[in-house]
């Protein structure tokens, strides 16, 4: 899996790009932190799950530890553009309910 | 249709995502629907990773998973012979895990649930854990 990020004003969208599973998370949650601790002054954090071909039950750990993360910082985050599949996991997960979904357009 | 496959693989990470393409494959003359396809493929994910993860949590073991495909039903079982669990229901239970500080989200026996028609769990302390689940597939939208 790869990240990419870009910073637009108060907002930080950080896209999941590939198949996130419990082989790609280490790498994974090291690379997001990296950019949230970098850009840290951000007011939210976009979660761009797009191009995201692949996600499993280990996307939800990934991201609760970020959303902890993110609210020690006093930043929002939200889910951005979720794939299918991707939406499907999430929604059972629960975790739009401490991270909204949002939508392009 | 009939058909009937078996593979073995070591217990590493990146065969997660081996045997997820492997089921993919082996259901595609099936022409699944892309919201079937995806369910196969998350489910075995989760039963493998877990095989991986908590079947042999110190060693590299053999993770099986023999697949048949009956009609429209597709028959998956994915065995380990690792460390077994204490509690099976509990460990069927949401959000459920022994590694929090793993951040672990506790959802793969509920998603496998939630995406197999029928699941069952069966394991035993030392010496391993069958996951056998069943789905019939629907064919895609023409």
């Amino acid at each position: 899996m790869d990240i990419t990020c870009k910073a637009e004003k108060s907002k930080i969208y950080i896209y999941f790009i590939g198949e996130l599973d419990e082989y790609s998370s280490s790498g994974v949650k090291f690379t997001v932190d990296s950019i949230i601790d970098k850009t840290a002054t951000g007011q939210s954090v976009f979660f761009d799950f797009s191009q995201t071909t692949f996600m499993d039950s280990t996307g939800i750990g990934v991201l609760l530890g970020r959303y902890k993360k993110l609210k020690k910082l006093g930043i929002k985050g939200y889910v951005y553009n979720p794939s299918f599949q991707v939406d499907k996991i999430l929604q059972i997960s629960g975790i739009y309910d401490v991270m909204p979904k949002y939508k392009r357009g | 249709m009939k058909n009937k496959m078996t593979i073995k693989f070591d217990s590493v990470s990146q065969n997660e995502c081996f045997a997820r393409n492997v089921i993919a494959s082996f259901i595609l003359p099936l022409n699944p629907s892309v919201s079937d396809l995806s369910d196969v493929k998350t489910a075995v994910s989760e039963a493998v990773t877990n095989s991986i993860v908590h079947g042999y949590p110190d060693c590299v073991g053999e993770v099986t998973m023999t697949a048949e495909i009956c009609d429209r039903d597709l028959h998956i079982i994915i065995t380990d012979s690792g460390i077994g669990i204490d509690d099976v229901d509990k460990a069927l239970e949401p959000f459920f895990t022994t590694k929090p500080d793993d951040e672990r989200s506790g959802m793969g026996f509920t998603i496998i649930k939630t995406f197999m028609d029928e699941v069952k769990v069966v394991s035993k302390v030392n010496s391993g854990t069958k996951i056998e689940m069943i789905k019939t597939i629907s064919k895609q939208a023409v």
